[in-house]
């Protein structure tokens, strides 16, 4: 919405998320789990310039921001829309990781959800992982 | 149409600039507009005046924002200005608790331009 794009729902989409940058943001308390957002880098940047403007997409680091930010407003919306939830469940600030070459463990028992979405013929990945 | 003086708070800076951006997007013509990361900062702008709008976060680090919109009670030189809350956090007590405290509006992330429009045109009178 604030970037003013519709991101469409992957018919197709790869067997494993990808992209060079991911976003994430960790919640704590009546629910704990992580909310992750993933994309390239250069749909990062393309991101960050539809919200910002101008030559946002040239500053690797705003790009990063932007991304930590659409994380950000996607856990706080699922939040917001869990009853009972609101008050009592906390989100950590945004964090960014750069490159490809990880793999991500979650403690067990956890159950997720991993949707992926198109924007500009590229892949954005959104994921919610919730610990039992 | 009167040319605005806004200070918006909230502590990442992407977020100030996106704020920034939906408040010109909205229509509003904005003279200066100051910035702060948390509510201790945003006191100190607010203590030196001539403010037409506060656009703030709640959840940040030093002051939170409801900290600092009950601050801004005693601050003589912010009386009648507009305080909106910005923010992710939408529960209902949350939002009850803002406008308790003195705020005049509550937006949640993500906004449009037309929400922005809608909920702080009315706050400004005459500006847009």
């Amino acid at each position: 919405m604030m970037a003013n794009v519709r991101l469409e729902p992957d018919p197709a989409p790869t067997a494993e998320p990808s992209g060079e940058q991911t976003a994430m943001v960790g919640m704590a308390g009546a629910l704990c789990g992580m909310t992750t957002v993933r994309c390239s880098r250069a749909t990062a940047a393309r991101l960050a310039s539809l919200m910002l403007g101008g030559d946002a997409a040239s500053n690797p680091s705003t790009a990063r921001d932007a991304l930590g930010e659409i994380c950000n407003m996607i856990a706080g919306n699922f939040k917001a829309k869990v009853s009972n939830l609101a008050d009592h469940c906390m989100l950590s600030v945004p964090t960014v990781i750069t490159g490809e070459d990880y793999s991500m463990e979650t403690p067990e028992p956890s159950e997720g959800a991993t949707l992926a979405f198109t924007f500009d013929g590229e892949p954005v990945w959104v994921a919610l992982i919730i610990h039992e | 149409m009167k040319r605005l003086r806004v200070l918006i708070v909230d502590d990442s800076s992407v977020m100030r600039k996106i704020v920034e951006r939906a408040l010109r997007q909205a229509g509003l013509d904005l003279t200066e507009v100051l910035e702060a990361s948390n509510g201790a900062e945003a006191l100190a702008e607010a203590q030196k005046g001539s403010l037409d709008i506060i656009l703030s976060d709640i959840n940040m680090p030093v002051m939170d924002g409801l900290e600092f919109l009950k601050s801004l009670a005693g601050v003589e030189a912010v009386k009648g200005v507009p305080v909106v809350m910005i923010t992710t956090e939408g529960s209902e007590a949350r939002v009850v608790e803002a406008l308790s405290a003195g705020a005049k509006g509550y937006l949640r992330k993500p906004f449009t331009s037309k929400q922005v429009r809608e909920r702080i045109a009315p706050l400004l009178g005459g500006a847009l």
